[in-house]
């Protein structure tokens, strides 16, 4: 099923819908008020926004650096070129070092390489400590915002989910005690955990370390309390000086949630004594897509999900309906990198209304980039014959004044003339819901000629 | 100053109320204008649906039309933003870069050009205005609500010098209303609960009728308020600008 098909299923609940889109305005609105309060909020923006430029021209210089400085800081860093590597890798440390039982913190990355259900055919146990991760991973389902992951949930439903896999009590939606019961439950993970794998916000290149944000604690939770830290990152991450940490911090809890910074960025630099910190880069189609000069500016990205929560699409559509790793407007413009007639119908979910591009903190051109995507998948991904013939006839038609004028008079003829239930038939996407214009008399080019002489 | 009046080819043929009163307004404002008979579109629908290749012989009679003028003016902030934006797909001869340097949307062209703001309009009624998104995030007719930058709105400055004219605020400012073009039709359900949701804010906030700088828009909007019978009028905002009611 493409975008369309699902959205069209996610829209048959509008009470669903309403609260879903009401819940994601507001996180825009607590954005619009925390960007508000930051003097030179635009200005930020575009510092962000040069600085991943500069990195993305000189990555492989700052990933060189970034790896000796980190090794010097006893951190062991790893490469991964694909998702099967980067899975064999966090696999072959947690063998080797007899580890069963892992707890993860928020890593869209992780996601991306499908980790967890690799790491579980091995017989690891990976317990997602993100209590929006841990809700969909009951759920047995894949986060549909990557700062909400289960935003697409009411309490009342993750109240039952609870009372199936914890055995907790009906407490009608009530979050106090669903966090408590959750938190119990997780603590307990915490406490037997033999490694613990978050994900990284920032690398940074001059010290070889990174930063981890987290609103609840779990990344510092697992990885101070287990004996092996591995850090997953897309080799993107990198910035190149610590003080650069001043603009990206400040952007992006604003922008992802309105706070004006998460609850925890935690600094990892180097193992504690008797412990080990793994560093996995991965590759993963990112290269490719940093060879697409029109797309490059999409690994920009710093995952705040801005613009999910501002998309009109989005916002009635939930995250599922993009059948993707990365939802809404920037994993349409990631996703047909990785697999084009995968994701083909992604592109053309969008108005191209600009919002997106307008919120993102590293400012992508995010519709521009739709626009694009859209021009390469009508070349290379098979059309629907019908859409395929009529827009490619259209282009014949108004190339050609005569033709145009004879096609606009048909038009109006049939608007006009024929019987309503032939022009509400079922082929009639537009008139389900909505009238076609009421044709009066003739158009604009006969009035013309008619009252004013040139 | 020789202005060449460009009409999008749906308000051509689906609404010549609207060309009619812009050709007006123009008029009034003391504007030589002029309407190029061999124009037909400007190329939009292909180019948002991915067939861009197939919008160049559409583009490419737009500037043999629009060649000549000193301003190509027209009411529809989506169609001039794909002459400016995306006409990069032609040769960028000295016609084509004239052509998209001197295109304005009306409004636009009104308020910065002939540098006027009241055009002597009177319309006593409780309106909203839909800022569509191409206008106001492409064109820059407007400040975004998701940019930090002052306020301002240039369809704002025109509509409270129209006498007797109620400017109704809306809860959500400037939300897309889910037309976008061949959108409307492969993604139906999101882009009619999108305008739903949008005519529900104007109702919400006692507009009585509900306007903008660009008819596909309002086409959209006017579809589902009469499908339901509900109790707005939808009108360009060259008709208000055009009324002395």
């Amino acid at each position: 099923m493409n975008h369309a098909q699902k959205a069209e299923i996610f829209n048959k609940d509008e009470a669903k819908v309403n609260w879903h889109d009401k819940a994601l305005w507001y996180v825009r609105e607590k954005r619009d008020t925390a960007a508000h309060g930051v003097k030179g909020w635009e200005h930020l923006r575009d510092l962000a926004s040069g600085i991943k430029a500069h990195v993305l021209s000189n990555l492989d210089e700052y990933l060189i650096t970034f790896e000796k400085n980190a090794q010097k800081n006893g951190i062991t860093v790893h490469w991964a070129s694909n998702a099967e590597e980067h899975n064999k890798i966090v696999n072959k440390i947690l063998a080797d070092n007899n580890a069963k039982k892992v707890v993860k913190s928020k890593s869209m990355l992780t996601e991306e390489c499908h980790l967890n259900p690799y790491l579980e055919s091995k017989g690891i146990e990976v317990v997602d400590t993100d209590l929006g991760e841990y809700i969909v991973q009951i759920a047995k389902e894949t986060p549909s915002h990557i700062v909400l992951p289960a935003i697409h949930k009411t309490k009342e439903e993750v109240d039952s989910l609870f009372q199936e896999h914890l055995g907790t009590t009906p407490s009608n939606g009530n979050p106090e005690y669903l966090t408590h019961e959750a938190r119990k439950h997780l603590r307990a993970k915490f406490l037997e955990a033999d490694a613990a794998i978050t994900g990284v916000n920032f690398a940074i290149a001059e010290t070889g370390g990174f930063v981890v944000c987290t609103n609840e604690g779990n990344a510092d939770m697992g990885a101070h309390s287990a004996k092996i830290h591995i850090a997953c990152m897309g080799m993107e991450k990198l910035i190149p000086k610590e003080a650069h940490l001043g603009i990206f911090l400040r952007l992006l809890a604003r922008s992802a949630t309105g706070q004006p910074i998460t609850t925890y960025s935690s600094h990892f630099n180097k193992p504690g004594p008797e412990s080990q910190m793994h560093i996995v880069i991965v590759d993963n189609g990112r290269t490719e897509q940093l060879s697409r000069e029109d797309f490059r500016s999409s690994l920009h990205c710093i995952r705040c999900g801005a613009c999910m929560n501002t998309c009109p699409i989005y916002r009635r559509s939930g995250g599922h309906s993009y059948d993707a790793t990365i939802p809404g407007p920037i994993g349409s413009i990631l996703s047909p990198g990785k697999d084009l007639t995968k994701h083909s119908s992604l592109p053309f979910a969008s108005t191209l209304c600009g919002s997106c591009s307008n919120v993102c903190p590293v400012k992508i051109n995010i519709h521009e980039q739709l626009y694009k995507w859209r021009q390469l998948i009508t070349k290379d991904v098979k059309q629907p014959f019908i859409k395929k013939t009529i827009l490619k006839m259209t282009g014949k038609v108004l190339s050609n004044p005569k033709l145009y004028g004879f096609g606009g008079r048909s038009v109006r003829f049939i608007l006009k003339y024929a019987p309503r239930f032939l022009v509400y038939s079922k082929l009639n996407a537009w008139g389900k819901a909505r009238e076609l214009p009421k044709i009066k008399n003739g158009n604009f080019d006969q009035w013309y000629k008619e009252k004013r002489k040139n | 100053m020789r202005v060449g009046l460009f009409i999008p080819c749906y308000i051509n043929q689906l609404y010549p109320q609207v060309a009619i009163a812009t050709l007006e307004v123009l008029e009034k404002l003391g504007v030589d204008v002029y309407y190029p008979s061999g124009q037909t579109c400007c190329g939009q629908p292909l180019g948002n649906s991915g067939y861009e290749e197939d919008a160049k012989g559409a583009c490419q009679v737009f500037v043999e039309n629009f060649k000549e003028y000193d301003y190509i003016v027209g009411p529809s902030g989506s169609c001039i933003y794909h002459v400016k934006k995306h006409f990069d797909i032609l040769e960028q001869t000295p016609d084509v870069i004239k052509v998209r340097n001197n295109a304005f949307e009306l409004c636009e062209f009104i308020v910065k050009v002939l540098g006027k703001k009241d055009l002597g309009a009177s319309f006593p009624y409780k309106v909203g205005l839909h800022k569509s998104c191409h206008g106001l995030r492409g064109l820059k007719l407007g400040s975004c609500s998701e940019r930090m930058d002052a306020h301002y709105s240039t369809e704002e400055d025109l509509l409270a010098h129209v006498k007797g004219l109620e400017l109704m605020s809306l809860t959500r400012k400037d939300e897309c209303c889910g037309f976008g073009g061949t959108f409307a039709v492969f993604e139906e359900a999101i882009s009619v609960k999108m305008g739903r949701d949008r005519i529900q804010d104007h109702l919400n906030n006692d507009v009585e009728v509900i306007t903008g700088a660009d008819h596909s828009c309002l086409m959209h909007l006017e579809g589902l308020v009469n499908r339901k019978k509900q109790p707005l009028r939808v009108m360009h905002i060259a008709e208000i600008l055009n009324s002395s009611i």
